[in-house]
């Protein structure tokens, strides 16, 4: 049985999605028995909640301000300028807001992750914990999955509300939009499909950005070299299965009708 | 005696282990009895650091029995093999301690992980263990400020603290000093001396074993005094030798018979 070519690749990398799934499907089971690590769930809301804080809204600002930027140009030719609101928010509240910010969190959180737990397993941390009696599974995995399952879709909200102001400052200083042309029309571009859509997402990404994390970590080897090449490969996976995972989401959400 | 060697705290039965096609242990069988050290000797990449691993339930074996106080630790789930885990302390390579815990927080782990909540009692408890291990005074130092010495004399502490009767050290000696692995092989044997810890020593220093084997701690005496023969109030440490080589047992057995050996690759072991 060989391990190499498309055969030993196909083969790994099923098995990859298998551990990668079974890790976080186990942390979201063990909620639902003590013991619970709540102290470190706060403590990683911290770090990753709060911590993300200022990259998130930033992102979140000059996306929605370079958004209303270009529409700006294009609306013009139409006479539309009006619609500059409708325009930033629903591609911010539906796309925008929950990719970028996963994106910006993966690349903040994920690779913080993995090196840290990472490292903790090079040096032996993880064996010294179950030498005590500590599940690591709990201890370390589920407070990171159960922090970024909470924060995430909370800077979502922050990041797409950051986005509108960023879009209604250009609104408001190149297209001479005033106040209330540009909230109306954003305000009312949006139905629950819209906002459903912008907090859904969120939620799975969350599971990607904090699983990913601990799964290259957990599975670091080859010293500190080895957390530096799990660091690198938790970001790009992480990124990139958000991207594929927008597009399944969004795929299923649109055909879903609410009346 | 003669019950302790019915029950030993820990037997292996030819157990084996390869890690993909590399086989890292073969057929190891052996025992040890309550409040007896076995000292593990082999060259590097002998199996010794994965044969601890195997008595403390991380790793497991592709086949044999390890038996832990009588209970075959091999088919167990990890929930099962966790309260098990909490009659073994384990002193790892490096030390292995939490590295963004403090000194305090690091030896109070297992305590609070035991499902202590008295903080009164956990600060005595741990102001005792570090007190036994010379170490109170680092008690609010991160292990980034500690010397390696100090480190393993910190471990040692966070392994001893909830008690248990098995210890496990994995080349605590490694890398220090003289005077220093000194101190750590005397922490050792006054732990089995005055606890009556049994325990398991990997270690690349055969003059650990000599220690260990020809020395004895008694209560109220800073240094080791030399071990009195057996049928003098039993007082003799029951030390045994093992040698590791080629993913198997080379040698077992005490310290003389090791000392009477011709063989040239147990003879590198002979202090």
């Amino acid at each position: 049985m060989s391990n190499g070519g498309l055969d030993g690749f196909l083969k790994r990398e099923v098995l990859a999605v298998q551990e990668f799934t079974a890790l976080v499907l186990t942390s979201l089971r063990l909620a639902f028995s003590p013991p619970r690590y709540f102290t470190d769930t706060l403590l990683q809301m911290d770090v990753i909640g709060f911590g993300s804080l200022p990259i998130v809204l930033l992102t979140g600002f000059f996306t929605g301000g370079v958004l209303a930027l270009q529409t700006y140009r294009t609306l013009g030719t139409f006479g539309e300028v009006g619609l500059l609101g409708q325009a930033v928010s629903l591609s911010v509240v539906r796309e925008l807001g929950p990719v970028l910010t996963a994106l910006m969190v993966a690349g903040r959180n994920s690779s913080g992750i993995a090196s840290e737990i990472g490292s903790m397993l090079v040096s032996e941390q993880i064996d010294a914990m179950r030498a005590l009696g500590t599940d690591p599974m709990r201890k370390l995995v589920a407070p990171r999955i159960y922090a970024t399952l909470i924060t995430l879709p909370l800077l979502t909200v922050l990041s797409d509300f950051f986005g509108l102001l960023g879009g209604f400052f250009v609104s408001y200083s190149t297209a001479h939009l005033s106040s209330a042309q540009y909230w109306t029309s954003a305000y009312q571009a949006l139905d629950l499909q819209d906002v459903f859509q912008g907090l859904v997402k969120p939620v799975f990404f969350s599971l990607v950005v904090a699983g990913i994390g601990c799964y290259f970590g957990l599975r670091t080897s080859g010293g500190t070299e080895g957390v530096g090449r799990s660091t690198t490969q938790a970001v790009v996976a992480a990124s990139v299965l958000i991207l594929v995972l927008d597009f399944f989401i969004t795929k299923f959400l649109i055909g879903i009708k609410f009346t | 005696m003669e019950n302790a060697s019915v029950n030993p705290v820990i037997e292996f039965e030819h157990v084996s282990l390869s890690f993909d096609e590399k086989k890292v242990l073969t057929d190891i069988s052996f025992r040890m009895d309550h409040a007896g050290t076995l000292i593990l000797l082999g060259v590097a990449g002998t199996g010794k650091s994965v044969l601890l691993k195997l008595a403390l339930g991380l790793l497991k074996p592709d086949a044999g029995k390890i038996k832990v106080d009588g209970v075959d630790t091999v088919p167990l789930p990890e929930a099962k093999i966790r309260p098990i885990r909490k009659g073994m302390g384990m002193v790892f390579q490096e030390g292995a301690l939490f590295d963004s815990l403090s000194v305090y927080e690091n030896v109070a782990y297992p305590l609070r992980e035991a499902g202590d909540h008295d903080e009164e009692r956990i600060e005595t408890r741990v102001r005792e263990v570090l007190g036994f291990v010379e170490m109170e005074h680092a008690i609010e130092k991160l292990p980034s400020e500690l010397s390696g010495g100090m480190r393993r004399r910190v471990s040692i502490a966070r392994a001893i603290a909830d008690r248990p009767g098995i210890m496990l050290y994995d080349s605590p000696t490694a890398g220090l000093d003289p005077v220093t692995a000194h101190t750590i092989t005397v922490l050792i044997a006054k732990l089995r001396d005055a606890e009556r810890v049994s325990s398991i020593v990997v270690t690349h220093r055969p003059q650990d074993g000599y220690v260990l084997a020809n020395f004895r701690y008694v209560k109220g005496q800073q240094n080791l005094v030399p071990a009195l023969t057996h049928g003098d109030n039993g007082s003799a440490p029951a030390t045994r030798f093992m040698v590791l080589r080629d993913c198997g047992i080379y040698f077992q057995g005490t310290g003389p018979e090791l000392a009477n050996e011709a063989d040239t690759y147990l003879r590198k072991f002979l202090v």
